[in-house]
């Protein structure tokens, strides 16, 4: 059992963080990419009417849930009337009611849209309808044609789009023929087809959809067949015989209700705007998160204060600069003057920038030195010589400051946050190893801090793992789990590999 | 090829030499065999010299230890006592730090081996920076010991420049599994460290005999100042050596574990210091890896066999012995897989 202790828990640690971080991008959608957009539609419904006095009731059909899309926010615009929502079957009735309205009224209903993925959730199979009452010779002509369809169909989604085709290329004096009197009215033809299909006991319905064309501002709504294959609602072009909706097509309304009514008004009608926005891909993702009551989303970083958020942006990169320290150190056998001093050399360079970072760092040190080495000469304690040593490099930084002020180096300015306690530690360690081991041990550990350094520097401050980390940060789970498979490296470090290559001549004296 | 070029060379082909790397070395021998709780009894050299002259085993003489700066003043006129020199060295030391070697006087002022005369305050200094904790792990204040300098056997006069030649001989489970002598040259400053240019010599653990030379990390015959000859010299008290050393896992319970031990002319072999963390550069000096003699110990040791320390360290003889230096054929055999 204590074998498998560290590979069992590796593979808990990397499961949880990649389920998670699965879940929130395959199922809330949020971006993998720093400053992705998400596609957003806004739908405005606009209604207008001329009252014809007394108390007016306008109802409005909206979408309750939408295949395809979400409903990420939806607003009622509609001054001096009550507002009620009310459950119809598939949709929700906006009822406006209204005591003396004088004047043109008008409404307006938006709902901003967010497309997530194809929806083919299954819906409950309302059972066989009843068959129609046909007169002839309707009646004769449909059972033919309900006969011929079903030969040449396998199964009830085909038998309806081949019944939508057979109507649509219907020549003349077929038994088809004799239902296309609606001259390519969408509706009337799917009411037929409606009638048709229940005369094979099949279960379909008028939807009302809109075709999301962006900048227009009046779109007709079109209406689609959704025939039921007893598993769930196949959407069908009542013309074209098309299955499923287009990308860009959303439901709004089902059945054969008006989308409209209005109680004492005239010359009522309807107009649908549509307008493309992009937006940042996060927020569209924790709105929909909220949409869908996922509770993951109450945890995570993006509900902290923005300082805070900031914070956690640069803190959550350490473990990963930490990860890279690890590996360098273990696997590649690069020396450092103390563990985690280049992490933190690797934070300040994120003011600074890479090489200006690389500069002071170097010339700061390397005054801090001789500097140092003068102190030697005082023999002075060492906790005393420390702290005098912080004195020197603080002072260096500020003259460093000053000066690159005055020639116009901005940069340098961002001076102020390195670490000068740790810098005046390294200085300390610097100046024992230099007399201790000499110059070269001094100087190669120095510089193999620096590219360690810049090594983690580089990963912590590219802004996809940034944005990674903080957006998904259960991914310190499969860092952590990462860390710990790379505690139990016992191979040869590459530097090692050198090292004991230049001996290969002395390793063969003996054979 | 020219020796400072960087060379490459396959993990395949320093497994089968038995190369021990670093992460192994921690992962296999210090974190299984060497327990936190033992570590004080090797990393305060005090409680280690105490350890040891309990244990009845031989260490240099220790003349005093300071612990605050008060003593310091007090130890100024103990110290003209020792005509011979002495050495000050802080308990909590790491890689040789901070030890400095007196080898007399000259009228009132110590003499540093191999260099020029102090002033009496630079003692005070170093033992100062000493109490501070200047060369201890962390930092944390320090105690300073103040030891017998010892008198290195005339053996290694021709071969040591200057500095200290210690002998160090790693013991796994407490058998000696390996040895090596750290010759100072001119080029490393008297200093024992084969890093700053010291040379490096394996020892046949069967005779005492070292077997020639690493300067650089290319093998060497002579030595690089007085072209003495590296291979075949034979170090005194050997066998006294071997037991030392092997007595030292009773002593310190750390299962992975370098002794450090220096030949006086008078007294023999004394332990200098023990090491929780031996490197590796021992196998370089050996041209050797560790990796196939501490398989042999672990397999020595699956019979459940309890050996004293005189016994393991002469198993360790007959067991590792070098075929080029004794002329066993036998031994041959045994040690030749792990070479070519």
């Amino acid at each position: 059992m204590k074998r498998f202790h560290l590979p069992i828990l590796i593979v808990l640690l990397s499961t949880i963080g990649l389920g998670v971080f699965a879940y929130k991008v395959l199922a809330l959608n949020m971006p993998l990419a720093p400053g992705a957009a998400a596609e957003t539609w806004l739908v405005e419904a606009r209604v207008r009417y001329q009252p014809s006095g007394g108390a007016t009731n306008v109802q409005l059909r909206i979408p309750e849930r939408l295949p395809n899309f979400a409903l990420l926010d939806e607003g009622f615009v509609s001054r001096g009337y009550g507002l009620n929502t009310l459950g119809a079957g598939d949709d929700r009735i906006a009822q406006w009611t209204t005591r003396q309205p004088r004047g043109e009224q008008v409404l307006y209903y938006r709902a901003t849209l967010y497309r997530m993925g194809d929806d083919g959730s299954e819906a409950e199979y309302p059972g066989p309808v009843s068959v129609p009452e046909w007169t002839e010779p309707h009646r004769s002509a449909a059972e033919a044609l309900i006969e011929d369809v079903r030969a040449r169909s396998s199964d009830i989604q085909t038998f309806a789009s081949v019944l939508v085709n057979d109507l649509a290329e219907a020549p003349r004096a077929s038994n088809a023929a004799v239902f296309v009197a609606d001259n390519g009215d969408p509706r009337a033809r799917a009411e037929t087809l409606i009638d048709l299909l229940a005369t094979a006991r099949i279960p379909a319905r008028i939807v009302t959809t809109l075709p999301l064309r962006d900048g227009r501002r009046d779109i007709s709504p079109e209406v689609w067949l959704e025939v039921h294959n007893t598993r769930r609602w196949v959407p069908i072009h009542p013309l074209s015989g098309k299955i499923e909706y287009p990308q860009d097509v959303v439901v709004w309304a089902h059945g054969t209700d008006p989308v409209l009514e209005v109680s004492n008004g005239r010359e009522a009608e309807i107009r649908f705007a549509v307008s493309r926005s992009v937006q940042d891909a996060l927020a569209t993702a924790e709105r929909f998160g909220e949409t869908v009551n996922a509770r993951i989303l109450d945890f995570s970083t993006l509900a902290l204060p923005l300082g805070t958020q900031n914070t956690y942006r640069v803190l959550l990169m350490v473990p990963l600069g930490a990860m890279i320290i690890v590996f360098l150190r273990n696997v590649i056998g690069i020396q450092t003057f103390g563990t985690f001093m280049p992490v933190l050399i690797a934070l300040s360079f994120r003011e600074t920038q890479l090489l200006a970072g690389i500069i002071l760092f170097t010339l700061i040190v390397a005054l801090g030195l001789g500097v140092r080495f003068y102190l030697e000469h005082l023999r002075l304690l060492l906790v005393p010589r420390l702290a005098a040593v912080v004195s020197v490099v603080i002072m260096l930084m500020l003259g460093i400051s000053i000066l690159s002020h005055h020639l116009g180096f901005e940069r340098a300015l961002a001076l102020s946050l390195f670490p000068m306690v740790i810098l005046a530690m390294t200085i300390e360690r610097m100046s024992v190893v230099w007399e201790e081991h000499g110059p070269s041990d001094a100087i190669t550990q120095g510089i193999g801090s620096l590219v360690v350094a810049a090594a983690a520097y580089g990963l912590m401050a590219n802004r996809q793992l940034e944005h990674l980390l903080f957006v998904f940060p259960e991914l310190l789970l499969v860092l952590l789990a990462m860390t710990l498979l790379l505690g139990r490296y016992t191979g040869y470090r590459l530097t090692e590999l050198f090292r004991f290559g230049r001996i290969q001549d002395a390793m063969r004296r003996d054979s | 090829m020219p020796g400072w070029l960087p060379r490459f060379v396959r993990p395949r082909v320093l497994k089968e030499q038995g190369i021990v790397g670093m992460n192994a070395r921690n992962a296999r021998y210090i974190a299984a065999w060497n327990a936190r709780r033992f570590y004080p009894r090797v990393d305060n050299k005090l409680q280690t010299k105490q350890l040891a002259l309990d244990a009845g085993l031989s260490v240099p003489e220790l003349y005093g230890v300071v612990r605050t700066h008060r003593q310091i003043r007090e130890i100024r006129r103990e110290l003209r006592q020792h005509e011979q020199g002495f050495v000050i060295k802080p308990a909590h030391g790491a890689a040789g730090d901070g030890i400095l070697v007196i080898d007399g006087w000259r009228g009132d002022r110590p003499r540093r081996a191999g260099s020029r005369t102090l002033e009496l305050s630079e003692l005070d200094d170093h033992i100062s920076n000493i109490l501070s904790g200047m060369y201890s792990l962390g930092g944390h204040p320090d105690v300073a010991m103040i030891e017998q300098r010892v008198r290195f056997s005339s053996v290694f006069d021709a071969v040591a420049h200057q500095g200290v030649p210690d002998i160090r001989t790693v013991v796994y489970r407490g058998y000696p599994v390996m040895a090596m002598i750290r010759l100072p040259t001119h080029e490393s400053d008297g200093k024992a460290n084969l890093h700053q240019g010291a040379v490096g010599t394996g020892i046949d653990l069967a005779s005492g005999r070292t077997t020639g030379g690493v300067h650089h990390n290319q093998p060497c015959r002579n030595h690089p100042d007085s072209e003495h000859s590296l291979v075949g010299l034979q170090i005194p008290g050997w066998e006294a050596l071997m037991e030392l050393a092997a007595g030292c896992f009773e002593l310190s319970q750390l299962g992975y574990l370098g002794v450090d031990v220096v030949i006086d002319a008078e007294r023999g072999p004394l332990i200098l210091e023990l090491n929780a963390r031996p490197g590796l550069a021992i196998q370089i000096a050996n041209g050797e890896g560790l990796d196939h003699r501490i398989r042999t110990v672990d397999a020595h040791l699956e019979a459940g066999t309890t050996e004293a320390a005189t016994e393991r360290a002469r198993w360790s003889g007959t067991t590792f012995a070098r075929p080029a230096a004794s002329g066993d054929p036998a031994a041959a055999t045994r040690t030749q897989f792990g070479l070519s």
